[in-house]
């Protein structure tokens, strides 16, 4: 009898973890062929808006659903990587060396790698001090790294200051031309299911279960001999390289990087697009950047005070859908399992 | 809520019958991306406003082609602005766009419209960039290059023997640019030159350094909420009347002239319209606003009025036909309009050559604070930049 | 910088550093007491602002306008409270941050759409619009004095209030042991209600007091907030005299970091104190919870 009923919830979770995701991720590769079919070329960019903000999102939530980390620097991270490809992209267009020494390049496939190591990087440094502290500590400690990243970019005068950064030259993935939108969709698409199916499968393993089990009890953790900052640090590394991958992909999207890019309110809005969607699955996030996405794209368009029914959309899920919108579709472990939602 | 929706089916059938009416002619779509929500709000409401009514002297039509304004909010943010106009772009197909204020959303959104074939005509925002190296025959600005109104106070104080100038801006290109301009004119020797972070409130530390130095004058440039700080705490720290202070575009005007309050009478600034300049067009602007709109225009929405006409004459000239991108672009470059600046023509880079005023915050007959015309301080000025301007032909 | 000169960019940092702790501590107090992030408190202060301004334009009176927009602020934090947030006292830290992030946006379409886009006017009472002469040549706005004074004041107030009071006592056991202290009796929703009032109240108080030196304009809370924000997790959050002791320890260090330092380091000196400080006490100067 035991034996059955976790072998149903066995299947009922793979229902969740890896069909729900795979059908979702299928739906999102359509999104061009529907936007052909009603002539309406708008709807790519949208979904190339929500597929880039939902690698980030998913990428916050690693740390964030399963290991209990309400991070506000998820911006500031995503930034480094997108200001790597921009900078890269800066100087190979101006012929001109990165600090005299390197040259730049109009290649992703050195620039993405390494904006994901430099955003790993900043991330496993901030880490080690950030994740001495805990709770709401915790939160603002990361909003301060977070405006020290913002108002660093700012300094950059070479680089656009506040102002921003144009990409001007071209840029390629191995001679793939990444400038057309349905090319450059599929492409990101591309990168979020491998990033997705990665972090499912990073959850499953022997360091997932310690991340989540640091967020549920972190003295029993230490009681069985596991250190767990370090794991915390190297989950923070992982989560913020994945960051720097969507800024990556934010840059070559957009052909433009800003310090607005960088603000505490969107590493905010990452956290709201992964409660929206729900923390309890690795791909919860990306329904919510889908939703957060066409909230944003079409509440304007109704209204001048869209903010306000924005905010009641936002308070209205706190209350009612406790796993954010995964609990509409039913699915089951949708509850945050780091704890962070109590 | 039933009379709202009797409103909702009047106004539908009403516009029925006006679109059926000009059934022969495809509309034209404008595309007006710009600041509508926010503290920067007002700074968008004001061009908006301004562009409407413009198009209203030939009753919302160009080239016998009735008007469509599509409006967008970038929020003062580049992605968003971004976003705006791509879906304006790819959805909406405007056939032209205009309206953004602020250089960041500018740059984040210019190369993919020109890259889509747009014209864009731009109201405010003029980065040095875009004047120079990036200059582009679909680009236009209406409003300035960002040097422009400093070079003429530049001008103004070196002849009136200003010595010992105390600058600040915030710190970010639009601030340096105004600098560079002041100091074109002025020379390079600054008392001092002080660049405070973007959105500051508090200016109490920077003023006392400011009075301890005890310059002639102070030249700043805080657009928006940090010119009311800024001015506000200038005042109370007792300085507006023992050193004069000058400013440039968006600092103090009727956009947050309300907000300051007679903190601001007797400041100085360098401007290219002030409601008092004398000329027909210029005074038609400024009753039909007040008329309008129960308020006083600011120079924002002069220059939203200006686009407005100028985008109107040039479709005029072509018949309505802006398919015709070389035609439509020769018919924006000889551009002929009743500019409320009264002298005004794009130069070769597509950027304004026009006369600048020296302004100065007074109270009017009704107890109203102005922006009163003291003095022209520049003829027929071009912007540095256009030398770098290799426009593509 | 000369002696003068000094004295006068301290002022300045105490002064702004008074300014913050009238924010913070209202932000402390709900945090340390309910456990609760209120996002939104940056709006109370908005709100504080808004109806000084308002009071100021129809009666000309200062004094009327501080009598009006603080308990007015006081109401609007209670009806909050009441409506919304008491719901969320045992909810995660997260579900507060978008709840009261939600309310922040709200409020910002509400005021806007009863104020409008265009900042309001609000100066300082004309007995205070001018600089006054202290010792050594130091002219000061007098103003910012009054400001000195009244955020001093408070922090008086609120000391003798928690540390020698009935009401002090319960919100100290609320702070430090939440189900003794209504094992022991105390009235904890009542508590509650009262604190978050009270909050609210500084932060009200915290607005009208900016509103003659910086824009009234929607959105004027959230710069603010963060910087409270950074006083009240510095200080440790629960303790008032943590509050207090970080408010100054900001203060002074933006004021002299912005003088001092190059722009870019300039605006980085909070966040950079901040996470030196959090690095080397994880949980701020004066933990009150264990």
């Amino acid at each position: 009898m035991a034996e059955t009923k976790a072998t149903l919830a066995k299947a009922d979770g793979a229902a969740t973890r890896v069909f729900a995701p795979i059908v979702l991720l299928a739906l999102l590769a359509l999104a061009p062929t529907l936007s052909n079919a009603v002539d309406n070329p708008f709807l790519i960019r949208l979904f190339t808006r929500a597929v880039i903000f939902a690698m980030a999102a998913v990428a916050l939530n690693v740390v964030l659903g399963y290991g209990g980390l309400v991070s506000l620097m998820h911006a500031g991270l995503a930034g480094i990587g997108a200001y790597a490809v921009a900078i890269l992209a800066f100087h190979d267009y101006d012929g001109s060396k990165f600090v005299g020494i390197f040259p730049g390049t109009g290649n992703l496939a050195i620039s993405i790698p390494l904006a994901m190591i430099l955003a790993g990087l900043g991330a496993a440094i901030t880490g080690v001090v950030s994740l001495r502290t805990s709770g709401a500590y915790f939160i603002m400690i990361t909003l301060a790294f977070n405006q020290m990243l913002y108002y660093f970019f700012v300094a950059l005068q070479k680089y656009g200051g506040d102002d921003g950064l144009q990409i001007l030259g071209s840029l390629d993935f191995f001679g793939l031309d990444v400038s057309k939108r349905a090319t450059f969709y599929y492409f990101a698409l591309a990168a979020l299911t491998v990033e997705t199916a990665f972090f499912a499968l990073l959850v499953e393993s022997r360091f997932g279960i310690i991340l989540r089990a640091c967020a549920q009890n972190e003295r029993r953790v230490v009681a069985l001999g596991v250190p767990p900052l370090r794991y915390k640090v190297a989950a923070f590394a992982i989560s913020g390289a994945a960051a720097g991958l969507a800024g990556a992909m934010w840059a070559t999207g957009q052909q433009f990087v800003s310090p607005s890019d960088l603000s505490w309110v969107r590493s905010g809005d990452y956290i709201v697009m992964a409660v929206l969607g729900g923390m309890g699955l690795v791909w919860g996030p990306v329904l919510g950047a889908i939703v957060y996405v066409l909230l944003e794209a079409f509440l304007p368009a109704w209204t001048q005070f869209w903010q306000a029914p924005f905010g009641v959309v936002v308070i209205l899920i706190v209350v009612f859908l406790r796993g954010g919108l995964l609990d509409l579709v039913g699915a089951k472990g949708a509850r945050g399992n780091g704890g962070g939602r109590g | 809520m039933k009379h709202s929706f009797r409103i909702a089916v009047l106004a539908g059938v009403a516009a029925t019958f006006a679109a059926s009416a000009a059934r022969a002619q495809t509309p034209l779509k404008i595309g007006f991306v710009s600041s509508m929500s926010g503290p920067e709000g007002v700074i968008g409401r004001d061009l908006l406003d301004a562009f409407n009514l413009a198009l209203k002297d030939k009753n919302n039509t160009m080239g016998g082609r009735p008007v469509q304004v599509v409006v967008g909010d970038d929020q003062v943010k580049p992605d968003v602005g971004r976003a705006v106009v791509d879906k304006m772009i790819d959805s909406d197909k405007v056939d032209l766009l205009t309206g953004i204020n602020f250089s960041n959303v500018l740059l984040a959104v210019i190369k993919p419209i020109l890259d889509s074939g747009k014209f864009y005509i731009s109201p405010n925002a003029g980065p040095s960039q875009l004047a120079g190296k990036q200059c582009n025959p679909h680009l236009f600005s209406v409003g300035f290059q960002n040097d422009n109104n400093f070079e003429g106070l530049g001008k103004y104080m070196k002849e009136k023997g200003f010595k010992k100038i105390y600058f600040m801006a915030p710190n970010y290109p639009a601030g340096k640019d105004m600098l560079t301009g002041f100091k074109r004119y002025f020379g390079d020797a600054m008392q001092a030159e002080v660049f405070t972070a973007m959105g500051q409130l508090d200016y109490s530390a920077e003023i006392a350094q400011l009075r301890a130095a005890k310059p002639d004058a102070v030249v700043m440039f805080y657009p928006g909420g940090m010119g009311i700080n800024f001015t506000k705490q200038y005042a109370q720290a007792g300085l507006m009347k023992d050193i004069p202070l000058y400013t440039g575009p968006g600092t103090v005007d009727q956009t947050t002239l309300g907000a300051i309050g007679d903190a601001a009478i007797g400041m100085y600034t360098g401007a290219m319209w002030s409601e008092f300049l004398d000329n027909p067009a210029s005074k038609k602007f400024d009753a039909d606003f007040e008329a309008a709109y129960k308020r006083i225009p600011s120079q924002y929405a002069a220059q939203g009025y200006d686009t407005g006409h100028v985008i109107q004459a040039a479709v005029d000239a072509v018949g309505g036909k802006i398919d015709d991108k070389a035609a439509f672009q020769k018919a924006l470059e000889n551009v002929k309009f009743d500019s409320v600046r009264g002298n005004f023509k794009f130069n070769t880079n597509h950027f304004p050559i026009q006369d600048y005023y020296l302004v100065q915050v007074e109270k009017d007959a009704k107890g109203r604070l102005v922006s009163a015309l003291k003095q022209k301080i520049m003829s027929n000025l071009a912007d540095a930049y256009v030398g770098d301007c290799q426009m593509p032909k | 910088m000369s002696p003068s000169l000094f004295v006068e960019q301290s002022l300045n940092g105490v002064q702004l550093g008074v300014m913050l702790f009238l924010m913070a501590a209202g932000l402390t107090l709900v945090f340390g007491i309910m456990n609760l992030i209120n996002l939104a408190h940056g709006s109370l202060y908005m709100a504080g602002a808004f109806f000084a301004a308002t009071v100021f334009q129809l009666t000309d009176s200062f004094t009327l306008a501080v009598l009006v927009a603080v308990p007015a602020s006081a109401l609007v934090g209670a009806f909050v409270e009441w409506a919304v947030l008491r719901r969320f006292y045992q909810r995660s830290h997260l579900d507060q941050v978008l709840v009261t992030f939600g309310l922040i946006l709200v409020f910002n379409d509400v005021v806007r759409m009863i104020w409008g886009v265009v900042p309001v006017p609000l100066s300082p009472p004309d007995a205070l619009s001018g600089p006054v002469h202290l010792f050594g040549g130091v002219e000061y706005p007098a103003f910012r004095l009054a400001i000195l004074a009244v955020g001093a004041l408070v922090a008086l107030g609120l000391y003798i209030v928690v540390s020698h009071t009935r009401v002090g006592m319960w919100i100290r056991a609320g702070a430090s042991d939440r189900p003794m202290a209504s094992a022991l009796g105390v009235d904890v929703e009542l508590v509650f209600s009262l604190v978050f009032s009270a909050g609210a109240a500084l932060a009200g108080l915290a607005g009208l007091m900016a509103g003659p030196i910086t824009a009234v304009q929607v959105g004027m809370g959230e710069p603010i907030l963060i910087l409270a924000l950074v006083v009240t997790v510095i200080g440790g959050i629960g303790s008032i005299r943590g509050a207090f002791v970080a408010a100054l320890i900001i203060g002074i260090g933006d004021t002299f970091g912005r003088v001092l330092l190059p722009p870019a380091l300039g605006s980085m000196v909070i966040f950079m104190l901040m996470a030196a400080i959090l690095a080397w006490r994880p949980k701020g100067l004066f933990p009150v919870h264990g």
